[in-house]
């Protein structure tokens, strides 16, 4: 009657409805959680500079170069459905061409357990900050944080830090090599 | 009971198995406006918050427009399987059009290497939605299912 492989069935079958059943509960759990925050950011020595994108289509486009400050504490996101929290920074502007830009200049892989506190002064970007052509001149770029909430088992949801910051580009290039900040 | 009355019995049993899963997967396409509303993990490069065997779930709204941080499901042109990254770059233009780049969370450059050659953008056709929601381990079922020869055929068609 009850052979050991049946046994093994029964054990196996709870196993997985209990793991099923606690799944459900830690996701209901946090369905309504906002994950909200405020971040402080600011954007340093912007220049704008005539490139070749040689990772592109090779024709010249503008590359803005920047350094950032930024300040938050996302300790207060973790919950115990939170396994990852994904930063980024994202650069919006709009063009003559473009009704929307977004670049993303800057991220970070907050897992679990590790700081979630940042103090950052004059980072240089983590990615190129190139246009779609080349309308950086002059133009006024906001940078948002946002976040993406990994969770264990549940939504993958995107939050925007309040506390974004906008900035204007310089209306000339940098030409020279020797007198740009930007990282080469 | 006659025999074969027990056998037409039997097939129609499973023919309702079988119609069910299907209804069911075909209102979930429906419900989401997506053609893979479930995916499971096939690799991880092991850097990303996602490991084999998790399965995602994918919703393609026109409505719900594709942002920078959105993590997407795309198809290119010659690979089989579709691949889960982030959008790094938006570019909208006034009538609409919008390009896309990508890149993986653990891979140090941009996706253009493994979009086709002279491709540098991705467009709204090529993404098969954007994933919502995640669900670790149990799509490690399916990969050991699809493992074994022949119910590999019947399941890649709808799930890989």
């Amino acid at each position: 009657m009850h052979s050991f492989l049946s046994r093994l069935n029964t054990l196996f079958a709870f196993t997985i409805s209990v793991l099923a059943a606690l799944t459900l509960g830690v996701f209901i759990s946090t369905y309504f959680e906002q994950y909200h925050g405020t971040v402080s950011i600011s954007a340093n020595k912007p220049i704008v500079k005539h490139m070749t994108d040689f990772s592109a289509n090779r024709k010249k486009n503008d590359l803005g170069v920047l350094q950032l400050d930024m300040d938050m504490n996302l300790n207060p996101l973790f919950d115990w459905n939170v396994k990852q929290l994904f930063l980024y920074l994202t650069a919006e502007y709009v063009t003559p061409s473009n009704s929307l830009n977004q670049v993303v200049l800057w991220d970070k892989i907050i897992q679990r357990g590790e700081n979630a506190q940042l103090n950052m002064r004059d980072v240089a970007t983590k990615y190129y900050f190139w246009d779609d052509g080349d309308h950086l001149r002059s133009n006024n770029v906001t940078l948002t944080l946002a976040w993406n909430i990994i969770s264990n088992a549940g939504r993958l949801l995107h939050v925007r830090a309040d506390g974004s910051s906008s900035f204007i580009f310089p209306d000339e290039y940098v030409t020279s090599r020797g007198k740009n900040s930007g990282r080469e | 009971m006659h025999w074969s009355r027990k056998l037409i019995n039997r097939l129609l049993r499973y023919a309702i198995v079988v119609s069910t899963l299907l209804m069911l997967w075909k209102s979930l396409v429906l419900a989401t406006n997506c053609s893979r509303p479930i995916l499971v993990v096939l690799s991880s490069d092991g850097y990303s918050f996602y490991n084999l065997g998790d399965l995602f779930f994918v919703t393609n709204y026109p409505a719900d427009p594709i942002r920078t941080g959105d993590v997407v499901v795309f198809r290119i042109e010659g690979r089989f399987i579709p691949i889960v990254h982030r959008v790094i770059r938006v570019h909208e233009r006034e009538d609409g059009y919008v390009k896309f780049l990508t890149k993986g969370d653990g891979s140090q450059v941009d996706d253009r290497g493994l979009y086709p050659v002279g491709q540098l953008w991705l467009e709204r056709e090529q993404i098969v939605g954007k994933v919502k929601g995640y669900l670790p381990y149990l799509g490690l079922f399916v990969i050991l299912l699809s493992n074994l020869p022949l119910v590999d055929r019947l399941l890649s068609g709808v799930l890989a």
